[in-house]
């Protein structure tokens, strides 16, 4: 049992505070990292709280041809991903609802903001959100196999169902669980990488139309629905990361420690990323397809390897 | 059970006064209609809570054993879909078909007739009983396909629903033969231990897999239904997707129920083919165009959900596991009755658009959101259950199932319980895309064309209906502690000890703690981003493009196109695009169409074979009446001598 | 004794029926078997229950008045006299008739009835009129006398049943019934209609219906 010096209830609002404040930090530790390794200065690290302040007080303009679809996509995905957060937790500390198949709630309430959200790319009636939204819908029915091995592979080495159990893997990885906990990790950074649309899947910052997959089913929005959309992109790549680290993560006899344990661990993730994109360019549009069957068959050998 | 059989004597009677009066013959359907539903939901919701079942007998020598209507929790489960969907399709054909044709009144009785069938066909306790609801079933609902018969293609498509219901049935009448051989009886009871692993078990189960699965159409079986289900009136598809399809599902089920100890291989059969028809289904569903048979493709892919539950239940009966047998059990049995709702939905809607419309092509319908605003929330309900997303009824299900096959992971080495898993996951990947690609297609966007652009929202009639069948999914999925303790009687007939499995899960309370939770924060970041000042007419970001119109949008085949292309060795789609070759190329035409393969090269050819071969028979059929009764003399001759010597 | 003369007199009229090639003599002896028949329950001394009296005579009034009536009535229509060419000539039809009275011997010798039954000829003789019944519907070409083979052969399968009026005397009346069937529908309706359409009751015609 982990001694901890906070009681359950201000770990919750720990977990919940970070949730609600944390997320704008990535993407700005993301870009920092690119600039730098491009030998540039590069925007500050909090430019997206100043982004997503600057949004709030603008006025949202709103094409003819959508309906009330067109707000579901960006109230949906930050729903979603707040739901969702509650079930996963930060590092070895305890998520603040946790229950015998929670994994699969969590990985649905993700499939929910992605349905909304490509509904409201295909409410605009344009052919870029359209193209968009198709390769969305695409990429990610080949992401979700990859996504679920994981979790097969981690429920059968626990023997849980819950994400804290699952996640909260032995501190000290016997030889039995090291090849396959690696292996659903290569899967995992895979799908990281296609779910919150970072190179070399999709790149963040173009805006031709031919490659955006994620920004472009963004085009329409403006002022706070796109503020929500920019959080609820954040936020993504916070709670998939805690699903990522937990498992890697060492376990610490305090809780305090855990959290900065987590916290570390987070910034890190957030600079790996960085370097990613910065090393690599984005794949043709047809590999894509073949680097995320690479991930099914990296958590699908893992679990392999955990059955025999 | 008296109430039970009020309820069909008044679904059987609801169509009759229509062939006397003139006007209000729809009225008076749906109202008789509405009093069976209460009647019998009445009784069967009496003994889900806990209350004795009842039976009926009739007492007649020939019939044999007394008690052919018996009235038990599973039964009482199936009633429900059975009657919500019959009384929702009646109030809806109000609107929707009222005035057509002429044959109004006949179509009346005939579903009513439909209607009794099915209420019979639950409760039915001996071969004989079930054999004849099932072919009054079959039969109404031949005719109720057969509706606007002026057109080649419903001929067509009931003409090949006829022969695959009556191949079914046939290997029903071989299975229930070689039953009431095993037993003595006719009746419906517990087969004894040690049968099923025998040569007569093994056949028993592939009799009743076969015969049922014509009706419930587990690929590769269910080519019927895709050409049937979109040729039927939309209240009609509506009950054959939502009810038809789960009365072979029903058989199914009690014939698991009669098996005290299957083998591991019938489980691992019927996830095979849950595996196979929900993949392919929804892949199928991909291809389509036209919205009512990418709904029957995805009826096929709900059933193979089910009958990954069964086969995740078989699986736990087979190995001596009861969570996994209560939890598959119950995921299916609680899918079947989710599936009926949102299917029906479905299809209620997209006749709603076909009403108004007049077309069901994809290609030529968009923008309806903004004209059909009810409709259009009713489908995207279906939609968003019918993907199995939180907090709606399709996930419940979905997630039982997903735990019994978690919980399987870590027994033994079997590899069956991670079969279940990924072709879950897969399944709902690709129909989230799939509806994506329809609601989007149909609703939203813009008018491809002017008879989109000009539809009306359909009449209240037609909309009370979807808007019940939404509230219940919208219920069983926020709240589905509510309908554990049913579930749980209505799985201990499969699965003893069910009911203190589903009560001690504590997920199902919570599930509806984190619906709730989702829903305030949707609340409150939509009332953070709702557009208060009148809106600007301003037109989609267009990149600069000086007229963009209706045409340059994403249409629903191009949607899928990517995810079609990844499949075609499966999908073999038909696609004819001409070169674009040329400085100023000519207008051309690109065609893509995904028929269904084993309706093409399989079924057809066989039947083709078999018309061939049957057609040598010809000679004796000269058309003399003398020599046709010198036949009967013949024979009778033989049998006499044959049954002396 | 009374039956055995009654059926014994059947048997005869079965062999008459074959042989004769006039259309109102065969009307004649089929009338003849049938009231003959309807007189049997009686001559069996079951006149003491009521409604086996009163079916005797719905049998006869049946048998022996309406079914001549509607005949009669059909041959004025169709203006026919005899029956011309029909499949199987006359002195066949006769020697398969007796083949078949003594085959109906040697089956209803062997077949597993209940013993005891006083009326040893009542079987053969029914299943005689049976095989005659469907001679005469095979043989024949004019639909008037394969309607006169159907009568013969309700006939025989009423004498069977006679076997069981006891019992269950709505079984007889059933066969009563079919025969008011094939009076009304089949004379007043179909052989007009089939006049009509082909101008002639030759039955050959209706072999154009075929596909």
């Amino acid at each position: 049992m982990v001694r901890s010096l906070l009681p359950t209830m201000l770990q919750f609002l720990l977990h919940g505070l970070t949730v609600l404040l944390l997320p704008p930090l990535l993407p700005g530790l993301i870009a920092k990292t690119k600039a730098v390794m491009a030998g540039r200065k590069g925007p500050p690290v909090f430019q997206l709280y100043y982004d997503l302040a600057k949004l709030a007080r603008k006025q949202a303009v709103f094409s003819r041809t959508t309906t009330w679809v067109f707000l579901a996509g960006p109230v949906g995905g930050v729903a979603a991903g707040l739901a969702a957060s509650c079930l996963v937790p930060f590092g070895h500390t305890p998520a603040p609802i946790s229950f015998e198949g929670d994994v699969i709630l969590f990985a649905y309430l993700f499939g929910l903001a992605r349905f909304l959200t490509i509904l409201s790319a295909l409410d605009t009636g344009s052919s870029f959100e359209g193209m968009g939204a198709a390769r969305e819908a695409t990429f990610s029915a080949l992401a979700e196999p990859a996504l679920f091995l994981g979790f097969a592979a981690l429920a059968k080495a626990t023997s849980s169902l819950s994400l804290g159990t699952m996640l909260a893997f032995p501190g000290s990885l016997t030889a039995r669980f090291t090849g396959p906990l690696i292996l659903v990790f290569a899967g995992w950074a895979i799908v990281y990488l296609a779910e919150n649309s970072r190179i070399p899947v999709d790149d963040p910052n173009t805006h031709l139309e031919l490659t955006m997959i994620h920004e472009v089913m963004v085009l329409d929005h403006s002022g706070r629905p796109f503020a929500l959309v920019l959080y609820g992109a954040s936020l993504k790549l916070l709670v998939l990361g805690a699903l990522i680290l937990t498992p890697a993560l060492p376990r610490a006899p305090q809780a305090w420690q855990n959290w900065l344990v987590f916290y570390a661990a987070l910034g890190l993730l957030a600079v790996g990323v960085g370097l990613v994109e910065s090393a690599m360019a984005r794949f043709r549009m047809t590999k894509v397809p073949q680097f995320l069957v690479a991930g099914v068959l990296a958590t699908g050998f893992a679990f392999l390897l955990l059955l025999v | 059970m008296r109430l039970y059989l009020l309820a069909i004597l008044a679904a059987a009677a609801s169509g009759v006064p229509g062939l006397f009066l003139r006007r209000k013959g729809g009225e008076v359907a749906a109202g008789l209609l509405g009093l069976a539903a209460v009647l019998g939901l009445w009784a069967s919701l009496q003994v889900l809570s806990g209350g004795p079942g009842g039976s009926f007998g009739l007492r007649t020598a020939s019939l044999g054993l007394p008690g052919l209507l018996v009235l038990d929790p599973l039964a009482a489960f199936f009633t429900i879909p059975v009657l919500l969907l019959s009384v929702s399709g009646a109030i809806y054909s109000l609107g929707y078909w009222e005035g057509r044709r002429g044959n109004t009144p006949a179509l009346r009785l005939v579903y009513g007739l439909l209607v009794a069938s099915l209420v019979m066909l639950v409760t039915a306790s001996h071969a004989l009983t079930f054999l004849l609801a099932w072919e009054g079933m079959a039969i109404a609902a031949f005719l109720l396909v057969m509706a606007e018969d002026r057109e080649i293609e419903t001929r067509r498509a009931g003409w090949i629903y006829l022969v695959a219901t009556h191949t079914g049935t046939l290997f029903l009448f071989a299975a229930f033969a070689l039953l009431a051989k095993i037993h003595g009886h006719s009746g419906f009871s517990a087969l004894p231990a040690g049968l099923a692993a025998s040569r007569e078990g093994t056949a028993l189960f592939w009799l009743f897999l076969l015969g049922f699965g014509f009706k419930a159409g587990i690929l590769p079986l269910h080519f019927w239904l895709p050409p049937a289900h979109a040729a039927a009136p939309s209240h009609v598809s509506a009950l054959m997707s939502g009810v038809l399809l789960k009365m072979g599902i029903l058989g199914l089920v009690r014939f698991l129920s009669w098996v005290p100890d299957p083998p591991i291989w019938w489980g691992g059969v019927l996830v095979a083919l849950g595996a196979l028809s929900g993949i392919l289904g929804v892949a199928f569903a991909l291809g389509q165009h036209d919205l009512k048979r990418l709904l029957a493709y995805h009826s096929i892919e709900n059933i193979g959900i089910i009958l990954l539950g069964l086969g995740l239940g078989t699986l736990g009966k087979a190995t001596g596991h009861p969570v996994m047998q209560v939890l598959g059990f119950a995921g299916a049995l609680l899918h079947v009755i989710n599936h009926s709702l949102f299917k029906g939905l479905l299809f209620l809607s997209a006749g709603s658009v076909l009403h108004t419309t007049g077309t069901r092509d994809l290609e030529r319908l968009g923008g309806l959101g903004q004209r059909m605003p009810w409709t259009a929330g009713a489908f995207l309900a279906g939609s968003w259950a019918i993907c199995g997303l939180p907090p709606l009824n399709g996930f419940v299900s979905e997630w039982l199932i997903y735990l019994g096959a978690f919980r399987g992971l870590g027994l033994g080495r079997q590899g069956w319980p991670v079969v279940i898993l990924l072709s879950l996951a897969l399944i709902g990947a690709l129909a989230l895309a799939c509806f994506a690609k329809a609601f989007g297609g149909v609703f939203l966007g813009l008018p491809r064309t002017d008879g989109a652009a000009q539809a009306q929202e359909a009449p209240r009639s037609m909309l009370l209906p979807m808007g019940l069948l939404a509230l219940a999914c919208v219920g069983i999925g926020v709240a589905p502690v509510l309908i554990a303790p049913a579930l749980g009687r209505v799985t201990e007939i499969m699965a003893p000890g069910a009911g203190t499995t589903l009560s001690s899960l504590a997920g199902l309370p919570l599930i509806s703690g984190v619906a709730v939770v989702l829903g305030l924060l949707a609340f409150l970041f939509w009332w953070w981003i709702r557009p208060v000042q009148p809106a600007a007419d301003l037109p989609t970001w267009d990149c600069g493009y000086a007229a963009p119109d209706a045409r340059m949008q994403y249409t629903a085949s191009s949607f899928a196109d990517g995810l079609v292309w990844g499949l075609r060795w499966a999908l073999r789609p038909r696609v004819r695009f001409p070169r674009v070759v040329g400085w100023f190329p000519r207008p051309t035409r690109y065609e893509s169409h995904v028929p269904d393969p084993v309706l093409d090269r399989a079924a057809a050819p066989a039947l083709r074979l078999s018309i061939r071969g049957a057609s040598q028979l010809r000679v004796f059929q000269g058309g003399e009446l003398p020599v046709y009764l010198l036949y009967v003399l013949l024979t009778l001759l033989v049998l006499l001598v044959w049954m002396v010597a | 004794m009374m039956p055995d003369l009654l059926i014994a007199l059947t048997m005869l009229s079965n062999f008459s029926l074959v042989a004769t090639s006039r259309v109102s003599k065969a009307i004649q002896f089929a009338v003849l078997q049938g009231v003959l028949l309807g007189l049997m329950p009686l001559a069996m001394g079951l006149g003491r229950h009521f409604h086996i009296v009163l079916l005797a005579i719905a049998a006869v009034t049946v048998k022996g008045w309406l079914i001549p009536f509607l005949f009669r009535r059909a041959l004025r229509q169709v203006h026919i006299q005899r029956e011309v060419d029909p499949y199987i000539g006359y002195t066949v039809s006769l020697m398969l008739c007796a083949l078949g009275t003594g085959l109906s011997l040697v089956l209803a010798h062997n077949l597993p009835l209940k013993a005891g039954t006083e009326y040893t000829l009542l079987v053969p003789a029914s299943l005689a009129t049976l095989f005659t019944g469907f001679l005469l519907l095979v043989s024949r070409r004019k639909a008037l006398t394969q309607v006169v083979g159907y009568l013969v052969l309700e006939n025989g399968i009423y004498l069977f049943g006679l076997l069981l009026v006891e019992d269950m005397p709505a079984l007889v009346e059933a066969g009563i019934l079919l025969d008011l069937f094939v009076g009304i529908f089949v004379m007043g309706i179909v052989i007009n209609h089939i006049r009509v359409a082909f101008d002639s009751t030759d039955t050959r015609h209706l072999a154009e219906l075929k596909d």
